[in-house]
């Protein structure tokens, strides 16, 4: 390798290092690895595709990343209260990566995600309330209390979760796009996943189908800089950034600034058509920042990194202040308006929680359910029935006894 | 009736299956264009095209998760090991999203996948290749596991799971591929959960999977010429789901039990027959459940060792012997 796209300098690229990136940077022409750090707010809300929104579109967008905000903030403290069990990855710091993708989607595109997974959730359409109460173990949550915080589902509204293994659901995004090729749908799959994601043998397997059969599969990268405490520098190599990798399959890939929702939007869309109008697979990497820990467990959550780095993350690249500022001179928001937003969404947040603490816990011949098609629909098809005889169940610890 | 062999039947059962319906496609390492590693899809790729069968790169976690994927958008995809001892790589895949996505949703999305192949020992290929993980998947509510020991089954119970709207993992033979077994021309699907009482007897019951059953039946005859014993030959066809009713029946006329399987022993499929025979027909037994299995290491290379590693039918006659 050669040439000073491949200078040590800006080997290792971290959103909480943008300076001296920037200060290092020997080239005029922008590489596609740091295009992600020069984009300018003015010029991306000028495009087609960042144009196209009405106002009131805008507000929503605004709006859903306010109310992820909030309802990650209200879990953190039922969390704290020992109401949520486990663990709680939260997704306060990438709002916009998860609205600004999903904002852009149609009838036949679907999405898969990781365990961090409710910002996603919240984009999709998915109702807080259930959410919560999935997150409480209660009966009314959103898998009656058998996923938890890290399994959520709406398959009416084309998501697929929600993976607790990292990379694992990567081949399940790329089998999803398979199946809209194969049913001939002009669709794609939203594939997402963190940066650690990038060292698991079954993401590059993935890669590599997605590339051979020209899948409309769009695996999103979203960098927090930390696979749980281990940073970058420490667990991936890479010349210049994780999608790069894309190359070694053939792969269409880009870099993303994920505090900038019209960004987002922007190279989204050029994924988006090339699946749709192509077939083809794109690799994006888009840098966000986690505020919190990798899960609320990660008590460590401020040893691997400053203080200072959040507090500069907080203060200078927030994405919905960014966006709130944007959407101010725009007009298309006032900042009393925004005071609204916030305050709906803290009551709406407040609300799931009210609603998942009322809520009972399932009962416990609910253990059994859910698990085979076959036994849940027991009794609807005699011919179904006849094929599925036998013993399903070894213990049911005596649930059923009188 | 026409006598075919076991891959042949299974070869039927695809290609009806594909025909029947258009969410149906074979994939899997050179299942198409070489005609199957075991020539179990040959001539399906010429019939059906591209489409209908896929030949994997080898990447069995890749291509196992993008067909649990696929079937969540309602196609069926049967997916070929080319061995199942190849299980290992995807075992995130066929065991996280494969048995449990459907339970972790609530029961919001199904994985009506297939996930066929060979899984035996005795062809001398070393312990890497002669895996039996019958057990460990039956081990993951959510997940079907049928093994199939002859041709009519084989082509019965691969419509039946391939129908199934459940994830069905289906373990065949390398070692029964070749062998012929009267299989008739009209449709027919085999339940699963239903045994199959190869031979009906009052002595002893003899209570197998896979080609053990087979092994089995040889060991009944034996048995019956030389020792006068008239032993009862269960096939159980299906581990999960699994017929319990046919067992503890057999119990309850024989009063003894071994149960035998190419497996190894522990945490074996005949370990958890044990237990339910003990804990649901105690008072019927009037010796204890014994059990053949393939001895207790790790699949060995050599050729006339593999073969007494492998349970035959002189091993199954004096354990019967024991207890008779």
């Amino acid at each position: 390798m050669s040439g000073e796209k491949y200078t040590t300098s800006n080997r290792f690229i971290h959103p909480n290092d943008h300076r001296t990136v920037t200060a290092k940077k020997k080239s005029k022409t922008i590489n596609k690895a740091e295009r992600w750090q020069d984009v300018d707010v003015h010029e991306l809300a000028q495009l087609e595709i960042n144009q196209r929104l009405s106002t009131d579109e805008k507000v929503r967008l605004y709006t859903d990343m306010v109310r992820i905000r909030r309802f990650e903030g209200r879990s953190l403290r039922s969390y704290q209260a020992g109401k949520i069990g486990g663990f709680l990855h939260l997704y306060e710091g990438q709002e916009a990566v998860a609205v600004g993708t999903i904002s852009l989607l149609g009838a036949d595109d679907h999405v898969i995600t990781a365990y961090r997974v409710h910002g996603h959730a919240i984009a999709v359409g998915m109702d807080p309330k259930p959410m919560m109460a999935e997150m409480y173990g209660k009966y009314t949550g959103c898998a009656k209390g058998k996923g938890g915080s890290m399994h959520m589902f709406a398959p009416d509204k084309n998501f697929w979760g929600g993976h607790g293994i990292v990379g694992g659901q990567i081949p399940l995004g790329t089998g999803l796009a398979f199946a809209l090729k194969y049913q001939g749908k002009k669709g794609c799959c939203l594939a997402y996943m963190g940066d650690g994601a990038i060292n698991q043998g079954a993401v590059h397997e993935a890669y590599n189908l997605a590339a051979l059969w020209n899948l409309p599969v769009i695996f999103i990268i979203e960098n927090n800089a930390y696979s749980m405490g281990t940073s970058q520098e420490r667990s991936s190599a890479f010349p210049d950034c994780l999608a790069q990798r894309a190359e070694a399959y053939g792969m269409e890939w880009d870099t993303v600034n994920g505090n900038i929702l019209y960004d987002v939007r922007a190279k989204t869309y050029e994924a988006i058509k090339r699946a749709h109008d192509e077939s083809r697979p794109t690799v994006l990497e888009i840098f966000t920042y986690r505020y919190r820990g990798h899960s609320v467990a990660d008590a460590n959550a401020e040893k691997y990194r400053s203080k200072d780095e959040i507090i500069d993350y907080k203060d200078n690249k927030d994405p919905i202040t960014l966006l709130r500022k944007q959407f101010i001179e725009e007009g298309v928001l006032t900042e009393e308006q925004a005071k609204e937003i916030d305050k709906a969404a803290n009551e709406e947040a407040n609300e799931a929680a009210e609603f998942a603490e009322k809520s009972p816990f399932p009962p416990a011949e609910s253990i059994l359910d859910d698990s085979y098609w076959s036994s849940d629909n027991k009794g609807q098809d005699p011919e179904i029935d006849e094929l599925n005889q036998g013993r399903f169940v070894f213990e049911d610890g005596g649930i059923f006894d009188k | 009736m026409p006598l075919i062999t076991y891959r042949q039947a299974v070869k039927d059962a695809l290609a009806e299956e594909i025909a029947r319906d258009p969410n149906v496609f074979v994939m899997g390492e050179e299942v198409a264009q070489y005609n199957g590693a075991y020539k179990v899809t040959e001539g399906l790729w010429d019939k059906f095209g591209d489409k209908r069968l896929v030949d994997a790169p080898i990447s069995e976690a890749g291509f196992v998760g993008l067909g649990i994927g696929a079937s969540m958008l309602g196609l069926r995809p049967v997916m070929e090991f080319m061995f199942w001892s190849f299980c290992y790589v995807a075992f995130d895949q066929l065991l996280n999203n494969g048995s449990f996505c459907r339970y972790m949703s609530g029961g919001l999305m199904n994985i009506p996948i297939v996930v066929r192949g060979p899984a035996n020992g005795g062809t001398n290929v070393g312990a890497t290749h002669s895996h039996t993980p019958e057990n460990l998947c039956a081990n993951h509510p959510g997940i079907k596991v049928v093994c199939p020991s002859n041709a009519y089954d084989a082509k019965g119970l691969m419509k039946t799971a391939i129908r199934d709207n459940d994830p069905v993992f289906v373990m065949e033979s390398t070692v029964l591929y070749g062998q012929k077994w009267e299989v008739p021309e009209e449709e027919y699907l085999i339940p699963m959960g239903k045994a199959n009482i190869l031979k009906e007897g009052k002595d002893i019951s003899l209570i197998a999977h896979g080609r053990a059953a087979i092994t089995s039946l040889e060991a009944a005859g034996i048995l019956a010429e030389k020792y006068d014993i008239d032993a009862e030959v269960i096939d159980l066809r299906s581990i999960r789901p699994l017929d319990v009713e046919t067992i503890l029946a057999s119990v309850k006329k024989t009063n003894r039990v071994v149960y035998i399987e190419e497996n190894k022993p522990f945490c074996g499929v005949g370990a958890q027959i044990a237990s339910i025979i003990q804990d649901e027909a105690f008072d019927h037994l009037d010796a204890p459940v014994k059990r053949v299995s393939a001895i207790d290491a790790p699949q060995i290379y050599s050729m006339p060792l593999e073969k007494i590693q492998i349970p035959d039918a002189a091993r199954i006659v004096k354990k019967a012997l024991e207890i008779c």
